[in-house]
């Protein structure tokens, strides 16, 4: 017998804009067809780990209260964009410390419609005074006086620092890591967004953070996922059609950003990405060269070119000649983001971290249809938080039968 | 002369505008914000420091959407200050990407953000090239 934990049953919902569908709809609705995939049902599951980051907690009680109140041990998890990545890795833990032997995670969340996240001003007060408030005494509020607070500033930041460290970026190859995305999700079907976009209307769309346009940042929609693992013991007590489409969690990984200088000024979501992607390729046994597919936390073109270095698909300081190489495509040597990616298949932001796991799953399995990367054997999940929150799964196909 | 206040707490007003820090007396480490202890070595032990203020942009973004209330377009830069980082606009420059450049120099600017009720003037900082 090994610690191994699987993926039993796996759903993600189509991406999408749901007006007359709340949270809890959508999350019941991938929490049941995972249970369904798997042939197994609530009263199997001994723990449940749920996020909806906007949804103000409670959420893991409210899908019991829709599919199955069976009074097992239900944990609220919330961490930015690795909320969904936080709650299977939940769900992971208990397995594999013994305390169950099938698990349910969810995540899920409304977002179409939502406007710019991460920024905001303070309240206006009513009198007109200067007044020193908070950790840094600010008079004023300083977003947009002091640097930028919004999401795609940020990572468009990040992008450019990358390029001043080692060269080689440009607004053009930013915007062509998003016309990839954008292409990949035209064979998607559960992509919020199927439009393949030329480079030109990339590059002429509406510039929100330079050298981020419009649809260069991740798509705010609605969504859910979710995933029911399994332990490895009895997985073997369960029916041979069972074990042949489970996937092996050979890497579950999560962390959180270690202090680095400038770290509290620009986050740094590199230094936490590489460590979990060191510590999920020690664990699994295998090497970036290895992996058939990868999915990664493109919540901006800008964030897509670190990763590939930050999870040493390429050589260091090589994201650059590495994308212009045409590896990342879905013909290359180590196609990214098949899904379309944050940027065009949606980000609903607690779905997000268990959608890419269903989706390196969905070609594991040899389920992905026209999209299906052929004879994928190993594939790597990846999401970012920013706060910062990392979660790297690294899944493999089953031995079995 | 009317009264003066930083914008934050970390900017010192007077002849010579600068940024201070708390520097971490074990291991170096600089923050900008009021601390518990350090977050690299959890030590307790402060000390200020000034940060240069010539420095070299690391980083830069042009945001032309913002949150409601936050004036568009400005220029979001990370900037090197002889070691230590600071976060800060880009100010008296084009905000277009044929003015500003990784690498650039630039250096500590300060401009009023106004007078308040009480008569005091608010004052707030950037950077601005070198050589403009
Ligand atoms: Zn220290």
């Amino acid at each position: 017998m090994s610690d191994d934990v699987w993926i039993l049953g796996i759903y993600m919902t189509k991406f999408g804009k749901y007006p007359d569908r709340d949270t809890v709809d959508l999350a019941s609705e991938a929490a049941l067809a995972a249970l369904a995939d798997g042939g197994v049902t609530m009263k199997d599951m001994g723990v449940l780990a749920a996020g909806c980051l906007m949804g103000g907690g409670g959420i893991a009680q409210q899908i019991q209260k829709q599919i199955g109140q069976t009074g097992i041990p239900a944990f609220n998890v919330s961490n930015a964009c690795a909320t969904g990545a936080t709650a299977l890795r939940t769900a992971i833990m208990a397995i594999k410390a013994g305390e169950a032997d099938f698990g349910l995670a969810v995540g899920v969340e409304k977002l179409a419609g939502a406007g710019l996240l991460g920024a905001g001003g303070r309240p206006k007060s009513d009198k007109n005074e200067w007044t020193p408030s908070g950790r840094y005494g600010a008079v004023a509020s300083t977003d947009g006086r002091i640097g930028t607070d919004s999401m795609p500033g940020v990572f468009a930041q990040v992008g450019m620092e990358y390029g001043h460290k080692y060269g080689g970026t440009s607004f053009e190859l930013f915007a062509k890591i998003s016309e990839k995305n954008h292409s990949h999700s035209t064979l998607n079907p559960k992509a919020a967004y199927q439009k393949k976009m030329t480079l030109e209307e990339i590059m002429g769309d509406m510039m929100i953070a330079y050298p981020n346009t419009r649809p260069m940042c991740s798509a705010n929609c609605d969504g859910a996922a979710a995933a029911v693992v399994v332990s490895d013991a009895k997985l073997k007590t369960l029916s041979l059609e069972q074990q042949r489409r489970a996937i092996k969690v050979s890497a579950s990984i999560l962390t959180s950003d270690p202090w680095q200088e400038a770290c509290q000024v620009l986050p740094d979501v590199n230094t936490l990405t590489k460590v979990a992607a060191k510590q999920a390729y020690e664990k699994a046994g295998i090497g970036p060269s290895d992996l058939d597919l990868v999915e990664l936390h493109d919540c901006f073109a800008t964030a897509e070119l670190v990763h590939y270095d930050n999870l040493g698909l390429c050589e260091e300081g090589g994201a650059a000649a590495f994308f212009e190489s045409g590896a990342t495509w879905r013909d290359g040597t180590t196609p990214v983001n098949v899904s379309g990616g944050l940027e065009s298949k949606g980000h609903p932001i607690a779905a997000t971290g268990i959608a890419n796991i269903w989706e390196v799953c969905h070609h594991l399995r040899g389920e992905a249809g026209d999209r299906q990367i052929e004879g994928a054997k190993v594939g790597l999940a990846h999401v970012i938080g920013l706060g910062s929150a990392c979660g790297v799964h690294i899944l493999e196909k089953s031995s079995f039968g | 002369m009317a009264a003066q206040i930083p914008i934050v707490d970390y900017l010192v007003l007077g002849d010579q505008p600068h940024l201070t820090a708390h520097e971490c007396t074990s291991c170096g480490a600089r923050y900008f914000d009021r601390r518990n202890a350090c977050a690299n070595c959890s030590g307790t032990d402060f000390r200020h420091v000034n940060i240069a203020t010539d420095g070299e942009v690391r980083a830069f973004t042009i945001v032309t959407f913002a949150a409601p209330g936050v004036k568009v377009p400005f220029v979001s830069s990370i900037v090197d200050f002889d070691g230590t980082s600071a976060r800060g606009n880009i100010i008296n420059v084009e905000p277009t990407p044929e003015h500003i450049s990784l690498g650039m120099k630039v250096k500590l600017a300060t401009y009023s953000l106004g007078t308040d009720d009480t008569g005091t003037e608010a004052i707030g900082f950037g950077f601005e090239p070198i050589n403009n």
